[in-house]
């Protein structure tokens, strides 16, 4: 500790590990082949434990996560940009899906080699550019495709004959990839694998409520690695398992008040994802003793939650907990179909209001002092509403700010400008930095 | 007891004196502006410091604090802290107008509107982005491509009762604009109103985000500028934007009283 930290703190000790599966993750996407295995691909919102109850050497590459990983090369994002603007699609579309179309044009994994071809397309709707996206990855890859309709309303408002309509789809899903692949769905795999969906996500959902203690034992920066796992492979027994081993590291670190940000003097949100390639960002905010506790984004892209008797937010009940047992497909699928249309960031699509809601509980739950905004040109899909989430959130009389930028493209982001409104809005808190 | 602000904009260079030795409200002891003729910042502030010191009849040693703020404030190597335009206007403005709670502040580069609490500090912001035509350097482009000064533009602009809407949202394409009006013959004057139409249209979207609440004051050099003034009071729906007598000098004022209060 120095003079001016006021709390202690230590390196995660699972850092290493999550960045190893990461790694692992991509590299087995690339070999599968080369054992037998099978290629798939789709978002990180797909329900990836139908593809996975088709065997364990069944490997995927989700789109949005693998083009989070590229634009940290922002020489190579550009490239597969480029490629993807030469190929006649426009600037202003998703720039995840430009980085992944133009990494498949240029015939570059940003792994090592050539970009794997999947072996077929398994792909949820409720973004905007979903179907789109991998209608002309199957296009060009020649593949088989199938897409789920998950945009049947808000969670609250979810009806019996609804989630039948995401779960009939389920089973159709299943029929898609035994023809696809000659393969037979392993009923116990499936159960298996969708209970370790609901192991990932409700215990992500935990370790994020974690951080509403003072000091916050992670910061948001530090989230994005971890959380991505869950975009990865959620419905994998390393996945679950590893989100178990880092609930018992932060538990243990909120109990000895191990803090991310040992200058945490003030808490904020953010929300959207980052522009990737200037994640220092961050670090700059901790030079005023400002530190991400999180947001939606990192919360609620995989978190799957539910409010508490108490009235807090925390990870969703597993069924079982409850005494539901899944004893057969169709059990198990509607009860997966319902647990993911739970999805706190699919609510917004619907209304910009559901997602204000949400975060002014995050405000008032994790003692945030503060929103900063990411005007997201990038992503239409999570940036939809979000000047109506500015607004309910100042109406809330919670300070905030916005800033313009892209998750993908650097073109779209100016790094002194924003550091401006940085130092604009830390001063609104009541921060102000020293001279040099 | 003296004290300097120094705002450093993405055109000029401003400083303001202020005496705050005697009883009531701080004095202006001095106001000064250069257009730094090249890109070493630091030189600037140098020489427009020195250069209001002396005509003050000042040395450096004479005054206790100085603040710098503006786009280049960084270069300001010889100030003790550095504080945004947003706090820096805020506290100029609430040395003019006490009762002000929405400022608009229209500079060359950036447009932005500032909420305040009435003591003189920013609650809420918003600025335009990566774009200039929310800014006064926009409508200086489309001056030159009328080729009037920027005076000549603004008493050219109130004498037109036209309507007529620019579709473009950037500086490069709303020039495109105004040479087919151009071409299509439309009066200067017309044109001059489009221009700054669009102009008080954009900035005005970015106010309403923080609210527009009573006093509304307008500082900045677009301040300069009578037919962007009357285009905001049109496009705000409001009678009365309150003008500070020293417009361009209200952040380098900002600057001068906050390294006062900091002093104290």
């Amino acid at each position: 500790m120095t003079t001016a930290d006021l709390y202690p703190t230590e390196p995660l000790k699972l850092w290493g590990k999550a960045k190893q599966l990461r790694e692992q993750y991509y590299q087995n996407y690339a070999s599968a082949h080369e054992r037998g295995g099978l290629r798939w691909s789709g978002s990180a919102w797909a329900l990836d434990a139908i593809p996975t109850a088709f065997g364990d050497d069944v490997y995927s590459l989700t789109g949005e996560p693998y083009a989070a990983s590229v634009s940290h090369d922002r020489k190579f994002a550009k490239e597969c940009m480029d490629s993807a603007e030469a190929y006649g699609f426009a600037r202003d579309l998703c720039s995840y899906m430009r980085i992944y179309w133009g990494g498949m044009h240029l015939d570059k994994y940003a792994f090592g080699g050539k970009f794997p071809k999947p072996d077929f397309i398994f792909q949820t709707q409720i973004c905007c550019s979903h179907s789109k996206w991998y209608q002309h990855v199957a296009q060009v890859e020649k593949v088989p495709q199938f897409y789920l309709d998950v945009g049947v309303g808000p969670f609250k408002e979810l009806t019996t004959d609804r989630v039948e309509y995401v779960a009939n789809q389920l089973h159709d899903g299943i029929a898609f990839i035994e023809k696809a692949t000659g393969r037979k769905c392993d009923d116990e795999r499936l159960i298996r694998a969708i209970r370790n969906e609901m192991r990932s996500t409700s215990r992500w959902a935990d370790i994020c409520a974690l951080n509403k203690a003072k000091p916050a034992p992670l910061d948001e920066k530090t989230m994005y690695s971890l959380y991505v796992l869950a975009t990865l492979h959620k419905s994998s027994q390393w996945c679950a398992d590893f989100y178990d081993e880092l609930y018992e590291e932060v538990k243990d670190r909120v109990a000895r008040g191990i803090a991310a940000v040992p200058n945490e003097r003030c808490r904020l949100m953010s929300d959207t994802q980052p522009p990737w390639a200037f994640l220092k960002i961050f670090r700059y905010l901790e030079t005023y003793g400002a530190i991400s506790i999180g947001s939606l984004y990192t919360f609620g892209l995989e978190g799957i939650w539910e409010e508490k008797p108490d009235g807090s937010w925390g990870g969703r009940t597993l069924p079982w907990e409850k005494g539901i047992e899944m004893k057969d497909r169709d059990t198990a699928l509607r009860l997966y179909a319902d647990w993911n249309l739970s999805k706190p960031q699919w609510q917004h699509f619907y209304n910009p209001q559901l997602k204000t809601e949400m975060m002014l509980r995050i405000v008032k739950e994790w003692g945030v002092d503060g929103v900063m905004l990411h005007l997201n040109r990038g992503c239409e899909g999570l940036s939809l509403g979000i000047m109506e989430n500015r607004l309910g959130i100042a109406k809330a009389g919670v300070p905030i700010m916005t800033f313009e930028g892209n998750m993908g493209d650097e073109r779209e982001f100016d790094e002194v400008r924003t550091q401006a409104r940085v130092d604009a809005f830390m001063e609104q808190l009541g921060l102000r930095k020293k001279a040099a | 007891m003296i004290t300097a602000g120094i705002d450093m904009g993405s055109r000029t260079v401003k400083v303001v004196l202020i005496d705050t030795a005697a009883a009531g409200a701080p004095s202006v002891k001095k106001t000064h502006l250069i257009f730094p003729g090249d890109l070493d910042g630091d030189a600037a502030a140098d020489k427009a410091y020195d250069e209001a010191l002396n005509s003050a009849g000042l040395k450096r040693d004479d005054v206790s604090s100085v603040f710098a703020t503006g786009a280049g404030r960084v270069m300001v190597n010889f100030a003790k802290e550095r504080v945004t335009e947003m706090s820096a206007g805020a506290k100029g403005v609430s040395y003019f107008y006490p009762t002000a709670r929405t400022i608009v502040d229209v500079g060359a580069e950036e447009g932005r509107g500032i909420k305040t609490d009435g003591t003189g500090k920013a609650v809420d912001f918003a600025g335009n982005e990566k774009c200039a035509a929310g800014a006064g350097s926009f409508a200086e482009a489309m001056s030159r491509a009328l080729q009037l000064t920027l005076k000549e533009f603004g008493d050219a602009s109130l004498r037109s009762d036209k309507t007529i809407p620019m579709n473009a949202q950037c500086t490069v394409f709303a020039e495109s604009e105004v040479v087919s009006l151009i071409h299509s013959s439309t009066p200067k004057e017309d044109i001059a109103k489009a221009v700054l139409d669009a102009v008080a249209s954009r900035v005005c979207a970015m106010v309403r985000r923080v609210g527009i609440d009573k006093d509304v004051v307008l500082i900045g050099g677009m301040v300069h500028n009578a037919g962007f003034v009357q285009s905001l009071k049109t496009a705000m729906d409001i009678d009365e934007i309150k003008l500070p007598e020293f417009p361009e000098y209200v952040a380098a004022l900002g600057c001068a009283l906050l390294a006062a209060e900091a002093k104290h």
